[in-house]
């Protein structure tokens, strides 16, 4: 299989859509001539012209509605958000209209649109352009918010996201677009709504998604190498919540900690920890820990930055201290 | 006007106190200052006296009971008054009446001596933490979490709490042994026999034996030791030993103390016990944990029935389970579940030490050199055989006469071999 980026299985996936289905059309600030301020959208006005590939105005909320107004009357849109700190003001469109209109008309329209961008902090954005927001989207009914963590899943989830017939928020993580997977050359699909397995391990399990999958990797290493055995599990899809294999794994381990890089409070972790506690109360046997990004504005200053952030040094302390370690 | 008769607080340091014997019965009558029941407490038993006139019209708390100081053990009255306002309501008669029946261990099915169960303290006295895992894993293996120590966080007791005390009470296969010589036939038919049998007897804790539960555990945690030495004279087992070794057999002078130890443990079954808590597990059978040094440790094989073989299998026994641990290939069943353990550094000159016990055991014997000393006899000076043996016994389940006393027994078989026989 190929090795490519991230950011070249989403290109994949974008460009064998709009292929395939001529009603898929991409909009966003700097697709087209730009090829995407993470050059997500390389060549695609080049091979799909002005019409497919819109470069629009700095309107978040204007071209939001009208990616709206185009589902509802038949077409495919995909609306780039050049982050999704940008969302914000798209927000009353994707909430009160793309979230909703399938319910409020009686099934009589189905939004097909995809929402995607970078999340996250990258490095030195400061507080208004490193923002997780993901438990924002998940927490309302009649989206679909999907977060891959590798290109392999990255192409096989957004071809998923366009064919589906509901709004779907589509989580880029912002550091990962350079980051290298295989990815096959044909058409595959990965279905929304299903967890999977990223490492298996016996003494603890992690959950974690996006960026922070690769967190618990580098705290799994370190911890194998004291005789520590880590399953990680990456839900993939933030709702529908696949929490299945969760469980397995919680029964099988006994013990959890939830990576999240959003804030700790009432974010998603807090309801995944919810959810454990709920279907394997008795399988536990420490309570569920959380390790997140810091509760305060995403500091400007680098060190401070990386302490915002969970750290595989941090993963490691939190499953010692599941495990009973310290 | 009735009123209720609660616990008295009997001595200063009384928390709780046993009803023995209630020496009213419900409608007899009392004068203030006769004796109501008798009651042990942690310091002696004593007649609890009235303080009121009337009629015994309910005992709310049976013979035999503990009950915590303060609470309600009866209601006197005039002989036809209303007392129900009196009585304890459920919740309030809970730790009086419902003494929580405690489950009777899956492994053991030995009778208790106790009639009506008294309350827990334990159960009483502290909140009990245990994970969620924990608390099922209890639920599906019949461990009591009441006898466990937890080791998370303030005490929670946790998944490998519980597997740790299923790895001391598994049940013991018998152990599988060597080729059985004729001769050992009578033993082992003992054995099966007593494989039958319950393999502990469960001996309910005095409100004194409680008490020094407690307090010994404040001194010294969590076992509290004490330690008592005797100076054996081992001329006759020298002597046995030097006839025995001509006769190319390989019996020790170790294998002599096992066995020694054995015999001495069947007569004193206080000190073959391990401390359970509430309670104190007294052994039917003699498994003798006997200490190996390894390059980087210790590890005790057990002589399973050790009290039951003749001297030349545990001599085989003894030393096939030090080989096979210092080559590491004992299974876990040979290293566990032994009910009491010698540790014996005579062959490395040691010549007195104390040994620190192995739990759940209550006590180890830590075995000394046998060395040729000069001694007194009749004012004149010769020289003897001698070895010292410190036992080491855990204070919440017996006392220095017990202690004492196991080691005369030890002394005599020693210095007599034939008794052994």
């Amino acid at each position: 299989m190929p090795l490519i980026s991230y950011r070249d299985a989403l290109n994949q996936a974008l460009r064998e859509e709009l292929r395939r289905d001529p009603n898929v059309f991409l909009m966003g600030e700097e697709v087209g001539v730009y090829q995407g301020a993470y050059k997500v959208s390389k060549g695609l006005l080049q091979e799909f012209g002005e019409r497919r590939i819109i470069d629009t105005p700095i309107t978040e909320e204007g071209f939001t509605g009208v990616g709206i107004g185009a589902a509802m009357v038949g077409l495919r849109p995909v609306i780039e958000m050049m982050t999704w700190n940008f969302s914000l003001l798209a927000m009353d469109q994707i909430i009160n209209g793309a979230a909703k209109m399938r319910y409020m008309s009686g099934g009589q329209f189905k939004i097909p649109i995809v929402v995607r961008g970078p999340g996250g902090a990258a490095h030195q954005l400061a507080a208004q352009h490193s923002q997780s927001i993901e438990s924002w989207y998940a927490h309302v009914p009649g989206l679909k918010v999907v977060a891959p963590s590798t290109p392999y899943d990255a192409k096989g989830l957004l071809k998923s996201a366009i064919r589906d017939d509901d709004p779907v928020i589509f989580f880029e993580g912002e550091t990962l677009y350079g980051s290298k997977g295989e990815v096959p050359a044909e058409d595959y699909t990965i279905p929304i709504g299903v967890a999977d397995i990223k490492r298996e391990g016996t003494d603890v399990t992690l959950v974690a998604w996006s960026k922070m999958v690769s967190v618990a990797m580098k705290a799994a290493e370190t911890l194998a190498a004291e005789g520590i055995s880590c399953e990680i599990v990456d839900p993939r899809s933030l709702r529908p919540f696949d929490d299945a294999p969760i469980l397995a794994s919680v029964r099988k381990t006994n013990r959890c900690v939830i990576v999240e890089e959003g804030w700790p409070y009432v974010g998603l972790g807090a309801q995944i920890a919810y959810q454990i506690q709920q279907a394997a109360f008795s399988d536990l046997d420490a309570p569920v820990t959380r390790v997140t990004g810091a509760d305060v504005p995403m500091p400007y200053a680098k060190n401070l930055e990386h302490m915002a952030m969970p750290s595989p040094t941090r993963v490691v302390a939190a499953v010692r201290e599941v495990l009973y370690l310290d | 006007m009735a009123s209720r008769v609660v616990m008295p607080k009997l001595s200063d340091t009384m928390e709780e106190g046993r009803i023995l014997r209630w020496i009213k019965k419900e409608g007899d009558p009392v004068e203030t200052g006769q004796a109501l029941a008798e009651v042990e407490t942690d310091k002696a038993t004593v007649e609890m006296e009235a303080y009121t006139n009337g009629i015994v019209r309910k005992i709310v708390a049976a013979e035999g009971q503990f009950v915590k100081v303060g609470q309600q053990i009866a209601v006197i009255g005039t002989a036809d008054e209303d007392i129900s306002a009196l009585l304890p309501g459920p919740a309030a008669a809970a730790p009086v009446e419902s003494a929580p029946a405690r489950p009777a261990p899956v492994a053991d099915a030995a009778p208790r001596q106790v009639q009506a169960a008294p309350a827990e303290p334990m159960a009483a006295g502290r909140h009990l933490k245990a994970s969620p895992l924990a608390l099922r894993m209890a639920a599906e293996s019949g461990v009591d979490l009441k006898s466990l120590r937890g080791t998370g966080p303030q005490g929670r007791i946790i998944k490998r709490d519980i597997e740790a005390a299923l790895a001391t009470d598994a049940p013991q296969a018998p152990s599988a042994g060597s080729a059985v010589a004729p001769q050992r036939s009578r033993a082992l038919a003992m054995v099966a026999a007593r494989d039958a049998a319950p393999e502990s007897q469960e001996i309910e804790l005095s409100p004194v034996r409680r008490t020094i539960a407690k307090r010994l555990v404040q001194s010294k945690g969590p076992i509290p030791h004490f330690y008592l030495t005797i100076d054996v004279a081992m001329d006759r087992v020298w002597d046995a030993y030097k006839a025995l070794r001509d006769q190319k057999s390989s019996i020790s002078i170790n294998d002599i103390v096992i066995k020694a130890t054995a015999l001495a443990l069947r007569q004193h079954p206080d000190i073959n016990a391990s401390f359970a808590g509430d309670h104190v597990k007294q052994f039917a059978r003699v498994h003798i944990g006997m200490a190996v040094a390894l390059d980087d440790g210790l590890i005790t094989p057990v002589l399973r029935d050790a009290d039951l073989k003749p001297l030349e299998e545990i001599s085989e026994e003894a030393r096939t389970l030090a080989e096979r641990a210092r080559a590491r290939t004992l299974q876990p069943s040979e290293y566990s579940g032994a009910t009491f353990s010698i540790s014996n550094l005579g062959m490395m000159g040691i010549e007195q030490f104390s040994a620190i016990i192995n739990p759940p055991e209550a006590a180890i014997l830590a075995v000394g050199a046998v060395r040729q000393v000069p001694i007194a006899v009749d004012g004149q000076v010769t020289v003897g055989y001698r070895m010292k043996a410190t036992l080491s016994v855990d204070h919440r389940v017996a006392d220095g006469a017990s202690g004492a006393r196991f080691l005369q027994t030890l002394k005599r078989f020693l210095e007599h071999p034939l008794l052994m026989a």
